[in-house]
């Protein structure tokens, strides 16, 4: 496929592997932050190619992963309403909460319909003027912006019944109570590229700046990422930390201003977000404005809001912080399997677990790992 | 494809608890239940096989193969073409797609079409099929005609005939639109015994085409997502594209090497493949860059988010052969309109059993799994 192909060629993969090779060899730990680098490691088997002294992080970025059950549970709660048309993204569907999902949800009566874009459930809502639609606002920078648009929209053309139950988050603060974590020990970063085609990479200099760490805004195709761990890799054997930005096809180092614009408009940071496994992040989670308090599910609807704990078996908080790898989780691949998820990272394709469950089990990786003695 | 995949500790502990028979727990059915994945895996075995077991349901093939003649006194037979014995292949399945019409074909062509290939995949001649007709109050009958003569079409391009049927109307909201089901029954003339059970290693797979066109078909006709491709449904009858392979074979007096016949639907080809895998105990090893998807399959796919490995095909099916025979039937595959594109795909090892690995394009090996719930698109 043109302008796909072109970053996927297996022989320029096995020369970039063998250049990071000859640079060094001592052990480094780079974590890539975003799910969708997580999923093409995986699907392509990037960790096959890349030298053993080079070990890859899978970090929380992730947005299904890491919504905690309670707010699942807040979701589900809405979707049951009399007279509501729950929308949402198709990942989220299946993310267990406490007791059930939405999918669950759905099964059981409850109107859930899957879109693409909340400017799909905005139509929903105005082809059915007598339900209240809601739509499940979820994931980072990348996909807010989408749902700043369509609360402009609605307010615009004043559609009363359609609301956001906004789970947005900013990957920012994440990546700072990554990095001011004690038990994390980590080379370099694998910068997110979808979230910095609209933040840009100007608001990572405090990596590099403050914590001296290399960081690589890096895009989604197998190449794309094999190159980007060369330029970190390159940065540490220079004894340099820099942010720099291989995704430069897409992402300048302002970002876009319109998406920034109505991000600002419509939404302002929340005091404290809880993240699953991680816990409660300050000024993580976006949330909606006054001004646009007719579109808030969570006033609209006056959810629970419960918090709940996360099961005692799950140590997503662990693999999401890069400190433990999936496999060496009590119940990866037993209890806790794709079609039976116990923590969140098992549930999206993006997941560290699931990923590593579904592509990984074979990989070179594995066979490193079970050199150890198991747990 | 020389990498030798070892299992690990961590592997077998994975892969034990992988297989271990989940009872059924669910407590309604979900739509992953109809997904073609694991769940409805587990809906059969947990359930249906629980409460209708029997020797020949037992075997979950996508038809049933039995033994009718006249040697046990009876006055059942099989009429002209009844021999002391006849071995005989009876399926069912039922069609429920939306949209009804869809570029390259419609639900009456899936419902003829679908039966006909359940049938052919264990090496039957398909003769006659049944029809049951599920429609909703106020369905157009100009829709309905549109549907009964490509029903007609498909019948008469694979040599079948509908010979008996049902039709019930319900209330507006019960169905959507129209279902059909469709039963078949055919004949097996030549010594074989095609079963997913049947991979040997050392075998070759072949595909007989293009992987993704069905799913993805209907996933843009749905029209949610405002794509415009020239991609079509390959739904299409592949009795004659097996009976070809069957000729070959039998010419080159190799009947025993044709060893699994599937066409890859529902959970596509990767759902297929780990089907064989677990029932033959082998490992089924393809390699990515062989396996040929469409240029506009790839594009709506990687719009999507789908794997074009998980996609459905209404036209394709998976031969599992000896290594010796298998450049052969290719050759002839490729004579047959419908295995124009045949090629070889992978081949079966020992180790690891039950699983279906892939060398990816980029250098790497994944595996690849079933199907869990719905293929549901990724949102970032």
């Amino acid at each position: 496929m043109k302008f796909i192909d072109e970053y996927r060629q297996g022989d320029l993969a096995s020369k970039l592997a063998d250049q990071i090779e000859r640079l060094t060899p001592q052990p480094l730990k780079v974590m890539e932050v975003c799910g969708g680098h997580t999923h093409t490691i995986f699907k392509y088997g990037i960790e096959d190619l890349l030298p053993r002294n080079i070990e890859m992080i899978h970090g929380p970025g992730c947005p299904v992963c890491v919504i905690p059950l309670g707010r699942v549970d807040d979701a589900i709660f809405i979707a049951q309403q009399p007279n509501v048309i729950f929308t949402t993204f198709g990942d989220a569907m299946r993310v267990p909460g406490s007791k059930t999902s939405l999918l669950d949800a759905k099964a059981s009566g409850a109107d859930v319909r899957m879109v693409y874009s909340p400017l799909d459930a905005l139509k929903i809502a105005k082809k059915n003027p007598d339900k209240q639609v809601v739509f499940l606002g979820l994931g980072f920078e990348t996909t807010a912006p989408s749902s700043a648009m369509t609360i402009l929209q609605a307010h615009k053309e004043r559609v009363g019944n359609f609301s956001v139950f906004c789970n947005h988050i900013t990957i920012i603060p994440a990546l700072k109570a990554m990095l001011d974590s004690p038990d994390l020990r980590l080379d370099g970063f694998v910068g997110p590229g979808h979230v910095s085609t609209v933040i840009g990479t100007r608001c990572y200099d405090f990596v590099p700046r403050d914590y001296g760490k290399p960081i690589v805004v890096t895009g989604f195709e197998p190449l794309d990422i094999l190159q980007s761990v060369f330029m970190i890799v390159k940065q540490i054997v220079e004894g340099r930390a820099e942010v720099e930005n291989q995704y430069a096809r897409v992402v300048n180092r302002d970002g876009n201003k319109r998406a920034l614009d109505a991000l600002f408009e419509v939404f302002e940071p929340r005091d404290y977000f809880e993240w699953r496994g991680l816990g409660s992040i300050a000024h993580s989670g976006m949330r909606l404005r006054t001004k646009y308090s007719a579109f808030d599910a969570e006033l609209k609807f006056s959810v629970p809001g419960l918090r709940i704990a996360d099961p005692k078996a799950c140590q997503c908080g662990e693999i999401l912080k890069g400190v433990k790898k999936p496999w060496e989780c009590k119940v990866f691949g037993t209890a806790c399997t794709p079609e039976t998820p116990i923590g969140s990272c098992m549930v999206s394709s993006e997941g560290a677990c699931a990923a590593y469950y579904n592509f990984g089990r074979l990989s070179k990786v594995a066979e490193r790992s079970s050199a150890a003695p198991m747990v | 494809m020389s990498k030798v995949l070892s299992p690990t500790p961590l592997f077998e502990r994975v892969e034990k608890a992988r297989r271990r028979k989940r009872r059924f727990r669910d407590t309604q059915i979900t739509l992953a239940h109809g997904s073609g994945g694991r769940a409805m895996h587990e809906l059969i075995e947990g359930l249906f096989l629980e409460y209708l077991r029997n020797p020949l349901l037992e075997k979950l093939e996508d038809q049933a193969v039995f033994e009718i003649g006249l040697t046990h006194g009876g006055t059942t037979g099989l009429g002209n073409f009844a021999q002391p014995k006849a071995r005989v292949a009876f399926t069912t399945d039922s069609y429920v797609v939306d949209p009804i019409f869809f570029p390259g074909g419609d639900i009456g062509k899936l419902a003829i079409n679908g039966t006909v290939n359940d049938l052919a995949m264990s090496g039957a001649r398909p003769l006659y099929l049944s029809a049951g007709f599920i429609l909703e109050e106020g369905f157009s009958i100009e829709d309905l005609k549109r549907i009964l003569s490509s029903m007609r079409d498909a019948a008469a391009e694979a040599g079948v005939a509908v010979v008996t049927g049902d039709t019930k109307v319900v209330q507006k909201g019960s169905v959507d639109k129209i279902f059909i089901n469709t039963s078949g029954v055919g004949v097996i003339e030549s010594p074989v015994h095609l079963s997913a059970s049947c991979a040997q290693v050392g075998d070759k797979v072949i595909l007989s085409g293009t992987l993704g066109d069905h799913g993805t078909t209907i996933m843009i006709a749905r029209g949610e997502l405002e794509l415009e491709t020239d991609i079509e449904s390959d739904t299409a009858p592949l009795n004659a594209l097996v009976q070809d392979m069957l000729d070959e074979a039998g010419s080159a007096g190799a009947f025993g090497s044709l060893h699994c016949l599937r066409d890859p639907t529902r959970g596509g080809a990767a759902t297929t493949l780990n089907e064989i895998a677990l029932s033959s105990e082998v490992c089924i090893e393809i390699d990515e860059i062989l396996v040929p998807v469409r240029e506009e399959a790839k594009g709506a796919c990687e719009i999507l988010g789908l794997d074009p490995l998980y996609v459905a095909n209404e036209g394709k099916l998976i031969a599992i052969v000896s290594a010796d025979v298998a450049e052969r039937l290719v050759a002839r595959m490729r004579q047959n309109v419908y295995g124009s594109e045949a090629c070889i795909i992978g081949m079966v090892k020992e180790q690891p059993a039950g699983i279906v690995a892939m060398q990816t394009g980029f250098g790497g090996t994944r595996i690849v799994d079933m199907l869990v719930g719905e293929q549901l698109p990724r949102i970032c």
